[in-house]
């Protein structure tokens, strides 16, 4: 940590490590704000360049270059002299009105109130602007038996790999669609993993629907490269494609996959299933922070209303990567800049002229990155059966709740997700939504027979992360209190 | 939001209108059906959206406003028989309420306080020691000298209960029209007329104003403006933890009301306020309170430290300057009731008030002494407080 006085006093909070928040947080300290980085994990990088750092993957090649450059991201931060604070959960970012009680003193506008906790520790942080890369999270997957040990998510199994140099072990199945789950098995098979068969649930029509896209992709960046590791991936493993049912059997753990294909069913032996359907804005804290969104129809996610610098409905909150909408790592990069440099302008060290010319080459950049991205939004956009689960599907994993509790309930009067919590408690669990949310908006919109956009989100409440009762009652009260707090 | 109508009751006119799908909106429209009145109610979001489906459920007589006595008595009495009133149970359970005294002064106000009712004839409060509060509450801290109790006392599912009140009501007959805020009340020749946001227009004889924390705004449109303050009361629960308590928990000296579900989750609420932004059907938080909160269970429930805490909320309520609500007639209109203002305490006495105001509609006349809430208590008074 920097030497900073007896108080903190920050212009800028980046929350997240990943490419959005690193180069986030470097452009803007490089430029003369004071920045602090608050991150969760107790090294920078986010989930895709998870454990750059510490990674006892040694082999550069097992998880490739893309991954590797993640460390180009840390130089820049460390020269910017932006604080970054591992460890850091935060769980409310909160903008009084400008008519509401002053929390924060009387000393300028300092006004947006970050809750956090460090080493079990909680405070309150108050803080000029606010920029929020808090990435993507892995869309869910539900399926009948998705609950059972030895089910998981590709992209979790991913971190296994880069912080631990875990692979599985036994019969290993991996099911669903979309670029991670080709990088993923491109990986293991470079680790030298098991891989028992790929299951591509990529729906045939949207090959269909994509196609007009494809000049777009033909000049996307990830078109040579993806094209190389899947066609790796196609030469080496068992790929099923057309695969439209999908259940995990077994007695307390996982023992079988069954899957459809051409309306024949088979079954495949499986101590592993890693599912994967594609990744959806990890919204949590914008959305308990109020800040308007959107559901995007071609992704078939919500995502936060911004403006093209990143800059979200709420006042001095910007959003930055793919928690503003799926791009992918390079485009958070930029996304990044731009949302650093427009906080600049905002705090007024930049005017809006220079604010604009040093965002040429970013937003370039971005545009470049975005390339093509319609179309793999649209060719892996999930088969409708796996994202509006059969009545007999857990949806809501926390509190056990079925597809067929929420059509239910529907019928029952309930219109939508924040009803859902009140006739089920669904979404009401310790993930706040994070596992079902989705799913249970297309699932009371299908059975309306509505757009997803008109049954709504659930309206999330802080704390967005779990905290403790003795942190919450031990909150310092005053400046000092804070002071001793951060500072260890 | 499309405005959505659901109900069996044919659209001809109604007799009576309510505003509001709050509980007490919902209790009027139920009492109205059970004596045949044809009833629609309007509702500007979705039933229980606001301080009826997110309140914390207490059903409480202890430590009422005296004027409120025998109205939370008769409460009480239609709650434990709830069930055969809306065909549910409502999640109702009575295990007791129970005030505890951190000091021996704190529970020297709470003898006083029995000894008043008493006076008044109400005995459903008294007053424990040391050792049975330990019995009722073995959780508790061991400097708590005692307690007030009301055996009879309990808590409810809130949203589930006022759900149960709107099916019941429509099953005799009641409509309910959701999603479309009154934007226009008037009254023209003995009808009133009510539009609202969504382009409609309704007409009764009668009209009951049980919008809540937008009542006010209903009352001015009628010439009889009312101090109402919009307050936002903060809850938080945690995760669920083994079963360890079964009365509902308040304090003497300071705000709490202490609680756990049948599911194991522990809700902590109190009426440490927030902010609410009523225009836009939003509320906000204020940590350094809800960590008063906090420090007031720290305090009081040792085993509670480690718990987690996994969200906290507020709702938007109606307070009254005098801390009682509106209930009655118009001061200035006829064909007009209101039941409004609960001041966050007004889940227990739903069921009552709204028979109250059925009383009042189809009888001209209710048993239970209502003059202390009449609205023309606040008749040249300021205008409006709420934001």
């Amino acid at each position: 940590m920097s030497g900073q006085a007896t108080r903190f006093d920050f212009d800028i909070a980046v929350i997240g490590a990943g490419p959005a928040g690193l180069a986030a947080a470097a452009l803007a300290a490089g430029r003369g704000a004071s920045v602090v980085l608050l991150d969760e994990q107790a090294e920078p990088g986010g989930q895709i360049y998870r454990a750059v750092t510490e990674t006892p993957v040694r082999d550069r090649k097992v998880l490739g270059p893309d991954y590797w450059h993640g460390a180009e991201l840390l130089g820049p931060l460390r020269d910017s002299g932006a604080v970054h604070w591992p460890g850091s959960v935060v769980w409310s970012v909160a903008r009084p009105r400008e008519d509401g009680p002053r929390k924060d003193g009387a000393d300028g506008p300092r006004r947006i109130q970050i809750g956090l906790s460090r080493n079990g520790v909680a405070a309150l942080l108050t803080v000029r602007h606010v920029i929020m890369a808090t990435g993507a999270l892995e869309r869910p997957f539900p399926i009948p038996g998705w609950t059972l040990p030895g089910v998981l998510g590709a992209g979790a199994a991913q971190v296994l790999l880069k912080t631990s140099g875990l692979v599985p072990s036994g019969a290993t199945v991996m099911a669903g669609s979309g670029p991670l789950l080709w990088l993923l098995a491109w990986q293991y098979l470079q680790a030298g993993a098991r891989i028992d068969a790929i299951l591509d649930t990529t729906p045939r029509e949207n090959w269909r629907a994509a196609l007009p896209l494809l000049p777009g992709f033909l000049r996307s960046p990830y078109l040579g490269k993806g094209m190389k590791l899947m066609l790796e991936v196609r030469r080496k493993l068992t790929v099923i494609g057309n695969v439209t049912g999908l259940r995990a059997q077994g007695d307390g753990v996982l023992k079988s996959v069954t899957y459809s294909r051409n309306g024949v069913e088979q079954r495949l032996p499986a101590d592993t299933l890693l599912l994967h359907q594609g990744v959806v804005p990890n919204l949590n804290l914008a959305n308990a922070t109020g800040c308007a969104q959107r559901w995007d129809e071609v992704q078939r996610c919500w995502r936060p209303t911004t403006d093209d610098w990143g800059a979200t409905s709420v006042e001095g909150v910007a959003l930055a990567g793919d928690g503003a909408g799926i791009g992918g790592a390079r485009a958070a990069e930029e996304a990044g800049r731009l949302a650093a440099l427009d906080a600049l302008h905002r705090l007024g060290r930049i005017d809006r002229t220079q604010r604009d010319e040093a965002a040429a080459p970013f937003r370039a950049a971005l545009d470049r990155a975005l390339t093509g991205r319609a179309f793999l939004d649209t060719l892996y956009r999930p088969a409708e059966p796996f994202r509006v689960p059969a009545d007999d599907t857990i949806v809501c994993r926390c509190e056990e709740i079925t597809a067929g509790a929420v059509r239910e309930a529907v019928r029952l009067g309930c219109s939508g997700p924040n009803q859902a919590k009140s006739f089920l408690r669904c979404g009401m669990g310790p993930c706040q939504g994070r596992l079902c949310g989705p799913t249970v908006t297309e699932v009371i919109a299908a059975e309306r027979g509505v757009s997803p956009a008109e049954v709504g989100y659930y309206r999330l409440r802080p704390p967005v992360k779990p905290i403790t009762l003795a942190e919450l009652a031990a909150l310092p009260k005053t400046e000092a209190d804070i002071d001793a707090v951060l500072k260890h | 939001m499309t405005a959505t109508a659901t109900g069996t009751g044919t659209p001809s006119r109604p007799d009576v209108i309510v505003i509001g799908g709050g509980l007490h909106g919902c209790s009027a429209a139920l009492h109205l059906s059970m004596r045949g009145v044809r009833v629609l109610v309007l509702e500007k979001d979705h039933v229980a959206r606001h301080a009826s489906g997110v309140n914390a459920g207490g059903v409480r007589q202890l430590g009422r406003h005296v004027a409120e006595l025998p109205l939370t008595v008769a409460a009480m009495a239609l709650w434990h028989r709830i069930g055969e009133l809306v065909d549910d149970d409502c999640g109702f359970e009575s295990h007791g309420q129970v005030k505890v005294a951190e000091t021996e002064a704190e529970l020297a106000t709470l003898h006083a306080r029995v000894a008043e009712l008493r006076a008044l004839g109400f005995s459903h409060e008294e007053v424990v020691g040391r050792d049975e509060l330990r019995s009722l509450v073995p959780a508790i801290a061991d400097h708590c000298v005692g307690a007030l109790v009301s055996r009879g006392d309990g808590a409810a599912i809130p949203f589930r209960t006022t759900f149960a009140f709107r099916c019941k009501a429509i099953a005799l007959g009641a409509r309910f029209q959701e999603g479309g805020a009154v934007t226009r009340l008037a009254r023209r020749g003995g009808l009133w007329s009510v539009e609202t946001a969504d382009g409609a227009r309704h007409e009764a004889p009668v009209v009951v104003n049980c919008a809540g924390a937008w009542a006010d705004r209903i009352a001015a449109q009628v010439g009889e403006p009312v101090p109402l303050e919009v307050i936002a009361p903060m809850l938080m629960i945690t995760a669920r933890v083994p079963p360890f308590i079964k009365p509902v928990v308040g304090a003497t000296g300071r705000t709490l009301s202490f609680k756990q579900f049948p599911n194991g989750t522990v809700l902590i609420g109190g009426g440490l306020l927030g902010r609410a932004v009523r225009d836009e059907n939003r509320t906000e938080l204020d940590f350094a309170q809800v960590s008063v909160n906090a420090r007031t269970v720290w305090d009081l429930f040792p085993a509670m430290r480690g718990a987690t805490i996994v969200r906290a909320w507020a709702g938007i309520e109606a307070r009254m300057p005098d801390q009682i609500p509106v209930i009655g007639p118009s001061g200035t209109e006829p064909g007009l009731y209101h039941a409004f203002g609960f001041s966050a305490h007004g889940f227990q006495l739903g069921p009552i008030v709204g028979r109250i105001t059925a009383d009042l509609i189809t009888g001209g006349a209710t048993d239970l002494p209502i003059a202390a809430f009449r609205i023309g208590r606040f008749a040249g008074a300021a205008g409006t407080i709420a934001a």
